[in-house]
């Protein structure tokens, strides 16, 4: 790790404590909702530790509620994530190492620390990733934790309004990609298919098939 | 075992195997430039889906709410250079205001 790389990283962290902040918050009403669901406190936390992917905890536990099965919870919580494989397409090339190891450093992507590790041109800035990825690990952790223990004192997050900080975060980054107009386009096919796909396809799959969308970009620039 | 162990051992395999599947294909080489170029079509594509499917949807039925107007809100000051906090914190009092107001 050379003195480029930990400057990459501190700036990650720096960068990563707000998301920390709506992480721990998140994750506490994830060991709120868990709990409600029949999780022991150990169950719970032992999932954010192990899984650490909220928007996947989420839809397994709801699909749990429903009075669904461990197969369909995973497959529900495994299709919220397969996001992560379009991210990984575009983050690949810039993780280096042996097959193990880049799989390894695959896992420390979360949605934040891969929309702020994209330098733009389609290399990424590895460090800063870990970077941002390490302080929403312990909020994570942590707020399921006190989420778990803790839940009837807490109640219903939503009235704080914080699901609207990850949206305006994508949005906030998303916004100078739009000044250019081939991305312009690839956005408004992606978001359009995206929404159009809601009410038919399972949750998770429309933000994928938007994700592949941008294939579509590799065949218009292959025509002469 | 649990239903809810079972789900938790599953999930844990099924993420990683997600997150990890690309880079241990895909990584440690060189791609095309055409490659590269539609790479950086994926985040404003991926980006937006995330965005619509947010504020725009709720589960399988679309839905604009508080949090539909508070995000908007966000943008307008993200969009005339306003920090990434100053925008989140934007989108946050928007809509927990709304809410407040007995918007859903």
């Amino acid at each position: 790790m050379g003195a480029d790389d930990r400057a990459s990283f501190r700036e990650g962290l720096r960068l990563g404590v707000p998301f920390g902040v709506a992480s721990f918050l998140l994750s506490m009403s994830f060991g709120v909702v868990a709990r409600e669901t029949g999780f022991s406190v150990l169950a719970a936390v032992a999932m954010s530790v192990l899984v650490f992917a909220g928007s996947a905890q989420f839809a397994a536990v709801a699909v749990l509620a429903a009075g669904g099965g461990a197969g369909a919870a995973v497959a529900a919580g495994t299709l919220m994530n397969s996001r992560f494989l379009p991210m990984g397409i575009a983050l690949a090339p810039s993780l280096p190492g042996r097959a193990w190891w880049r799989g390894l450093q695959g896992l420390a992507v979360v949605d934040s620390s891969w929309a702020l590790a994209a330098r733009g041109d389609g290399t990424f800035d590895r460090w800063r990733l870990f970077g941002t990825t390490a302080p929403q690990l312990v909020a994570w952790y942590l707020g399921t934790v006190v989420g778990a223990f803790g839940g009837e004192l807490i109640g219903d997050l939503d009235r704080f309004g914080l699901d609207a900080v990850y949206p305006a975060f994508f949005l906030a980054v998303l916004l100078p990609e739009l000044r250019d107009r081939d991305r312009r386009g690839v956005a408004v096919v992606g978001g359009l298919l995206a929404l159009a796909l809601v009410p038919v396809a399972p949750p998770g799959v429309p933000v994928l098939a938007a994700g592949l969308a941008a294939l579509w970009g590799l065949r218009r620039r292959e025509a002469p | 075992m649990s239903t809810v162990w079972a789900t938790i051992l599953g999930l844990t395999l099924a993420t990683a195997a997600v997150k990890a599947v690309v880079p241990v294909l895909l990584g440690g080489r060189d791609l095309p430039e055409r490659f590269t170029g539609v790479i950086a079509l994926m985040a404003p594509a991926l980006l937006t889906a995330l965005v619509v499917t947010s504020v725009l949807a709720d589960g399988d039925r679309w839905h604009a709410g508080a949090d539909t107007v508070g995000v908007a809100a966000a943008g307008v000051v993200a969009w005339r250079g306003a920090s990434v906090v100053t925008t989140l914190a934007v989108a946050v009092v928007v809509t927990a205001l709304l809410r407040l107001a007995g918007l859903p």
